[in-house]
């Protein structure tokens, strides 16, 4: 049975919420069941935000009768538990501090950190500035985990929800998600 | 194959609606309710389903509107938050007497934890308090499933009914199917009985007793009793017994009853620990507590927020819960807190401890937030006033030091009246009281605080923060807008006019980018309130649109160059502390401070903060 657990973890502002919807998208494309949780109010007013995802395998077409989710559903609470989630994705290295303890032991961590200093490291900001727009960070790191195969889906999975929802700012998003793909296969050659 | 799609717990609801063929729907903005009235705004947009929806002035307003259209036959919605239930008490109380017609669901979300409310007060046990059934589901997709069924059973024992999703309900997302909506319109019928519909105290007697008979009956409802999740938990039970007897045994509802779900899968113990969900808290069924104390010998309840099931299991002895010390008294029952609680229950060796988490960042207002420059000089032209304050994005102003009271909307009119009857009776005239509230709260709950201030001789400024919208809650429109939920144009109502109307003589409005500007303004207020002749309350209107929502709607506009920090700044920290915007970086004393050009707003006003003219406008040729 595939499931993976991920969280995500920035400031207010840095489009955490819109990494965890696409990402949940995704996973509906690849027919997988999803249940999110996200910061709502005031945390959002320049303080941490805390994206919860889990995706996994359940048969929601033969069992549409959804009360019965909680009987016959694999995964029932929308928040990971400490110690619990596959992979951390870091808009920001205070995030490491603050909801670090979610990942498990051996799972990744994807982190904008600038200058890079450790592996999974990676100067989304500034790979961001240079597309024009420093927004788009958060596709950047996004692109650079899917790239080197952490997440459940493909770049290609997000590219084709990005093309359907992101409206008006999909060409700088895809552009910025192909930079960090990109920055994935320089850091694999290094 | 059925098409599927992701949606909020409060989109879940909102489908949930309409599909049930709901007719009116009424909400006041507050974290996490919000969104249910935001989506059946865009679904009616989207589908043209006939049903009346608003952004009601407040929840006594939402809930008297809504059910009125209960009255009349139709089913009808009212969401708010946990503390708008208590603006809505007087309503609500009444209405589970006169009861219903059409079905009338009162949407109530519940915030443990609390990550955005006053009070963490459980709906369950008010629901208790007003005698009217309430369901408290586990999942988005169960508030949605349970709505159609909660009509049903409003309309059968024509009784208003709760619905209480918590944060992790309203907030958190699943997918699930998709549904038509049903566009029958029944025709509203409002049948005269004012023994009923207007009853004088001593029908409301008889009313009583027949809210009483409905609730021994409801109780009893086959639908809404607490459900055995985990059958195979029982299997080797034998005893031909409804329910059969059993060690340990787990009673959950609401979010904790999910987390609980999930735990027990992952410890290997969902075939051993029964587990069941009570969907309806109250009124719980007599039957299902004597059997479940007369079969098993350990019963744990977990709930948020209050011991609402546990103290209707009326015998202690094996009862664990809040009440035993097993669960801790406050908070949201996180996933980890329940997981150490079963295991202690389940006599398991603890789980490995978490380090805990890193204190948070404090929210402060966005950069370039009028509220921000407006706190400024209200600290300027009232130095060690007593400043009290209200709910909403403003409420950020304690980072400042310019909010010393929040209790609840409306209360900062009310609150600065009592501090000024306080001093001025005690002969200190000379203390100054100044009110802060936002425009959307003013309309809540100001209006009626500022009409006693006045009529009560009162002397102070009330300053309204008018961002033109509700930002907090995410922008919805106020009565100023002159647009409804689905943006139709109505009359606009003026906040200088109603201020004006409540009787204060003395209004003014300005701009607070205009630092100096709107310090004059505040000056001739203070000196309105201070004219022992003439004098009385003053009202100033601090306009300046909010900044996220005009990019809302306007899309991003080039911002205005960002000011300029010279050589003269020597890093005295004063921007910071009294200031504070996030655009700011301080790098320690005697640094320049430097800025952020991804946050700066250019709203320029740090020019006019900085005492030692460090900072400059940008020149106009640069």
């Amino acid at each position: 049975m595939q499931q993976q657990q991920i969280a995500v973890s920035g400031l207010g502002g840095q489009g955490v919420l819109f990494v965890t919807k696409l990402l949940a998208e995704a996973a509906l494309r690849k027919d997988l069941s999803v249940l999110v949780s996200e910061t709502h109010g005031m945390a959002q007013r320049g303080g941490h935000v805390i994206g919860h995802l889990k995706v996994f395998t359940y048969d929601a077409h033969t069992a549409p009768c959804t009360t019965d989710a909680l009987i016959s559903s694999p995964l029932t609470s929308p928040l990971i538990r400490p110690g619990c989630a596959d992979v951390l994705l870091a808009l920001h290295q205070e995030s490491l501090e603050t909801h670090g303890y979610l990942l498990r032991p051996d799972g990744q961590v994807f982190c904008h950190r600038s200058p890079p200093k450790a592996p999974g490291d990676i100067d989304a900001v500034g790979l961001a500035k240079k597309l024009g727009n420093a927004v788009a960070a958060n596709m950047v790191l996004l692109g650079y985990a899917v790239a080197q195969g952490a997440l459940f889906c493909s770049i290609e999975d997000l590219t084709a929800v990005l093309a359907q929802t992101a409206g008006t700012r999909a060409a700088l998003s895809l552009k910025a998600l192909e930079a960090g793909a990109q920055a994935a296969s320089e850091a694999r050659m290094d | 194959m059925v098409e599927r799609k992701i949606l909020l717990g409060n989109e879940a609801i909102a489908h949930g609606l309409l599909e049930a063929g709901c007719s009116m729907a009424t909400s006041y903005p507050g974290t996490p309710a919000s969104e249910i009235m935001a989506t059946l705004i865009q679904l009616k947009k989207h589908h043209g389903v006939p049903c009346h929806l608003e952004w009601s002035v407040n929840e006594k307003v939402a809930v008297e509107t809504a059910l009125a259209n209960s009255y009349a036959g139709r089913r009808s919605a009212a969401a708010m938050k946990q503390v708008g239930l208590n603006v809505a008490a007087d309503p609500v109380m009444s209405a589970a007497y006169t009861g219903v017609k059409g079905g009338f669901l009162l949407i109530v979300a519940d915030d443990p934890g609390p990550h955005s409310s006053q009070t963490e007060q459980d709906t369950r046990q008010f629901a208790m308090f007003a005698k009217l059934p309430v369901l408290d589901p586990a999942l988005p997709s169960q508030a949605r499933e349970w709505i159609a069924s909660a009509y049903t059973l409003s309309e059968h024992y024509e009784i208003p009914v709760i619905l209480r999703p918590t944060t992790r309900v309203c907030h958190a997302r699943q997918d699930m199917a998709v549904r038509a909506f049903c566009t029958d319109v029944v025709q509203p019928v409002f049948e005269k009985d004012p023994g009923r519909w207007a009853a004088t105290p001593k029908f409301r007697y008889r009313l009583h007793q027949q809210l009483n008979e409905k609730l021994e009956k409801i109780s009893r409802d086959a639908l809404w009793q607490p459900r055995l999740l985990n059958a195979d938990a029982l299997r080797e039970a034998t005893e031909p017994q409804a329910i059969k007897p059993f060690d340990k045994v787990l009673v959950t509802s609401g979010a904790v009853c999910a987390h609980a779900v999930e735990i027990l899968r992952a410890l290997n113990l969902w075939d051993r620990v029964p587990i069941y969900q009570v969907p309806m808290p109250y009124p719980l069924s007599e039957d299902f507590c004597s059997e479940l104390l007369e079969a098993a010998s350990e019963i744990l309840v977990l709930e948020e927020t209050q011991p609402v099931i546990e103290g209707q299991i009326r015998d202690r002895k094996k009862v664990r819960g809040r009440w035993s010390g097993h669960v801790p008294k406050e908070g949201e029952l996180l996933p980890e807190i329940v997981e150490n609680i079963l295991r202690r229950f389940l006599n398991l060796s603890p789980a490995a401890p978490s380090p805990p988490p890193a204190p948070g960042r404090r929210p402060t207002l966005c950069a370039g937030c009028g509220h921000r420059a407006a706190f400024f000089a209200i600290r300027k032209v009232f130095p060690k006033g007593i400043y009290a304050s209200d709910i909403g994005c403003y409420t950020l102003g304690l980072n400042l030091g310019a909010v010393d009271t929040v209790l609840c909307m409306g209360a900062s009119i009310s609150q600065a009246a009592g501090f000024y009857h306080a001093y001025r009776d005690a002969g200190q005239e000379s203390r100054h009281v100044v009110a802060t509230i936002g425009d959307s709260t003013f309309y809540h709950a100001g209006v009626p605080a500022l009409i006693n201030a006045v009529t009560q001789g009162c002397r102070f400024p009330v300053i309204i923060l008018d961002n033109g919208t509700t930002a907090m809650t995410g922008h919805q429109p106020t009565p100023a807008a002159g647009v409804t939920a689905d943006g139709t144009k109505v009359p606009a109502v003026s906040l200088e006019a109603l201020a004006k109307a409540c009787g204060v003589n003395h209004v003014s409005v300005g701009d607070p980018y205009d630092v100096t500007g709107f310090m004059e303004l505040l000056q001739a207020a203070k000196a309105h309130c201070q004219d022992s002749e003439n004098g009385g309350m003053a009202v100033v209107i601090a306009r300046r649109p909010c900044l996220m929502e005009h990019s809302r709607h306007e899309g991003r506009k080039p911002r205005p160059q960002q000011p300029i920090v010279t050589e003269k700044c020597e890093g005295c920290g004063f921007c910071l502390k009294f200031f504070e915007c996030p655009a700011l970086i301080f790098h320690g004393e005697n640094q320049a401070v430097t800025i952020d050009d991804n946050l700066c707003a250019g709203c320029g006003v740090c020019v006019e903060v900085c005492p030692h003219k460090a900072i400059v406008k940008p020149s106009a040729d640069a």
